[in-house]
């Protein structure tokens, strides 16, 4: 078993690793961006004090690093909620932002890179507009990217504060305009909830939230973190356990929202990989999003090789990356706009390398 | 045992294979790499490091390795790889060493938040930290070697670690980096201090490294705490002077130069109050380093 996935699993089972084990763990858990988690899931359990030394400062460095984002992060969707404020748009808060607002545990030692939000198609120009207003500003100049993510994506460039640096994606969509799955947004943004104590700020349904990470899984190229967003979904899928409809709920919304596949796949790892407890009818119902037996089986050898990156430098793994990224190309755009859309990326990077 | 202990092969072959499990200051470093500029590099520099046990923990593991690339058969390249992947662009095969130095500050200060990291260069006497935080180009380097080679302890060329509990100096003492002048100053200035090859070209210019000396890599487990606080600045021609600085512009710098503050909150607020409270603080100009180390001795002795 992947050592952060066992970390994660028994933290109780790590502490007597060895020092060679630990640096194992360190290194994995670092590149999976998942240090803190694994150092939240040994803190809860009063387990730091017995980590040996050594690994024990990166671990607590970790926790203080995740710590800092999260003020970080709140204060950031502060600035976003005062900056918005005026132009009475709701905001909808997605992922790591959305699950820190609400309280979700899935946001406990969380690594951040940037916030979401989810905005009406419609309301986007006077977003962007109350945002540069507020100093946000595009971080991709060239005329091709602003074509590309305007036309073609499911957000606005991505926006960079000009005095604090910090990354804001504004999305109108949980999917590229020219994906194949056509999850509808209206639908999500209807049914968002309001977050105790902040009159402004929303975040999507328990439902919705689950099939959004599952998608975000599932169909996106960013593979790197795929171990790091299985983990959100384990977590989300565990404490919405509890809530009353929630489980009959989820199959009947990835029908509504296009999505079963993504759903499909999500709970299929989840329970192979991080033993999320799923109820069997669930399972049974999901089975609609299933693949055909042999896309089955090579997304089980791509996904398995990725999600279990115990030889990341292994010529395997690596093929396996590149093809979920092709994959996940494959499934935001149709062919042609996918070939034109490569090839203008490879000349600019050749174009970099001259320059 | 210690790198000076290892054949120039043995140390080839154990920067090629397993890795050289290098400790500086409180970390272990899994080094690898195959290149000559390196081994060569690691040879001079780190020769009094200790060389840890193979089966223990090692905190960083990088390797300075020629990216896979058609250009290595035109322009040779070097790549810095951390935990198999490369936070940074390649580089100049001939920078390899250089690169290995950054890459080695770049792992302290994006990980090490057990400390507060300040970007500044530390020095001790009789028990006390000299701390000389400044920008690049400031002359604190300069300072620094110049001070280490008339009998001042390095505690660190560039990354200065507090630690949150003491507010004391943990030293990190590694290799001093020497930019285009003054590494011929420090030459003439200190003879008996061994300084590398220079490299040209680099995006700092001209750059070189000066061997800790035996004795501040020997006493790396001595940590000392914080008395002065200098902001250096070198100017061709200047008399040396130390001007007092007031604590909260001192304290505003410090923030200013630390890698971390923000991860810190409000421990380091106050972490960084008690530095300052407990050192005086000045400016300090000068043009001769003869003069600059006969200023500091000064104050050492007054301490």
């Amino acid at each position: 078993m992947h050592p952060v996935v066992h970390a994660l699993r028994d933290p109780a089972a790590v502490v007597s690793s060895s020092l060679p084990q630990w640096d194992a763990l360190v290194r994995q858990a670092r590149r999976t961006n998942l240090l803190p988690c694994v150092a939240l899931a040994l803190d809860e359990r009063g387990l730091l004090p017995q980590v040996p030394p050594a690994p024990r400062v990166h671990l607590e460095a970790a926790r203080t690093l995740a710590r800092a984002q999260a003020d970080a992060v709140r204060r950031e969707v502060a600035y976003i909620d005062r900056a918005l404020a005026a132009s009475g748009i709701p905001i909808v808060l997605l992922k790591g932002a959305a699950y820190l607002i609400a309280g979700l545990r899935a946001a406990r030692g969380r690594v951040f890179s940037d916030i979401d939000i989810l905005v009406p198609r419609g309301a986007l120009a006077s977003v962007e507009a109350a945002l540069m207003l507020r100093g946000w500003a595009t971080g991709k100049t060239t005329a091709y990217d602003q074509r590309y993510y305007r036309r073609w994506m499911h957000e606005l460039p991505p926006l960079r504060h000009i005095s604090r640096q910090t990354w804001l994606d504004v999305h109108h969509a949980i999917l590229p305009i020219t994906a194949r799955l056509k999850p509808d947004s209206a639908k999500l943004l209807a049914a968002s909830l309001p977050v105790a104590g902040e009159p402004r700020l929303r975040v999507l349904a328990p439902v919705d939230m689950v099939l959004h990470s599952a998608t975000h899984l599932f169909c996106n190229e960013d593979v790197g973190n795929s171990l790091r967003d299985l983990v959100d979904l384990d977590s989300l899928l565990r404490e919405f356990a509890s809530e009353e409809d929630f489980w009959p709920r989820l199959t009947v919304r990835a029908r509504e929202l296009d999505l079963t596949r993504p759903l499909y796949y999500a709970l299929r790892y989840a329970v192979r990989i991080l033993g999320t407890p799923i109820p069997a009818p669930v399972l049974h119902e999901a089975e609609i999003g299933r693949p055909p037996p042999l896309l089955r089986g090579l997304m089980d050898a791509l996904f398995l090789q990725t999600l279990q990156p115990d030889r990341t430098t292994d010529r395997l793994a690596s093929l396996a990356r590149g093809s979920l990224y092709v994959r996940a190309h494959w499934l935001r755009m149709p062919p042609l706009l996918l070939a034109q859309h490569l090839t203008i990326k490879a000349l600019r990077r050749e174009e970099q390398k001259a320059g | 045992m210690i790198v000076a202990h290892l054949s120039h092969q043995e140390l080839m072959h154990r920067l090629a294979r397993p890795g050289l499990r290098l400790r500086t200051g409180p970390v272990v470093n899994r080094i690898q790499s195959r290149l000559a500029k390196v081994v060569h590099g690691v040879e001079l520099h780190y020769a009094d490091c200790t060389i840890e046990d193979s089966e223990g923990f090692a905190d960083f593991h990088v390797r300075v390795a020629p990216p896979r690339s058609p250009r290595r058969w035109i322009a040779p390249q070097v790549q810095f790889q951390f935990d198999g992947a490369g936070p940074f662009l390649p580089l100049p095969a001939s920078q390899a060493f250089a690169m290995l130095e950054w890459g080695l500050n770049w792992c302290v200060s994006s990980h090490c938040h057990q400390y507060l990291i300040v970007h500044a260069a530390s020095v001790e006497r009789s028990g006390f930290a000299l701390l000389l935080p400044g920008h690049p180009g400031s002359g604190k380097s300069t300072l620094c070697a110049g001070l280490v080679s008339r009998g001042w302890r390095l505690l660190s060329d560039e990354l200065t670690l507090l630690d949150l509990a003491t507010g004391h100096v943990v030293p990190l003492p590694r290799p001093v980096s020497l930019k285009n002048a003054s590494i011929d100053v420090i030459r003439r200035f200190s003879p008996g201090m061994e300084v590398g090859p220079p490299v040209h070209d680099t995006v700092k210019g001209s750059v070189a490294h000066m061997r800790p000396p035996t004795d501040s890599v020997r006493r790396a487990t001595e940590a000392a705490r914080p008395r002065w606080i200098v902001l250096p600045r070198y100017e061709a021609g200047a008399a040396a002077s130390l001007t007092p600085l007031s604590r909260a512009r001192a304290f505003m710098h410090l923030a200013d130069h630390a890698f971390n503050y923000d991860v810190h909150g409000r421990q380091g607020f106050e972490l960084l109050a008690q530095v300052i409270d407990s050192s005086d603080c000045f400016e300090f100009h000068y043009g001769a380093l003869e003069h600059a180390v006969a200023v500091f001795d000064d104050i050492a002795r007054r301490a």
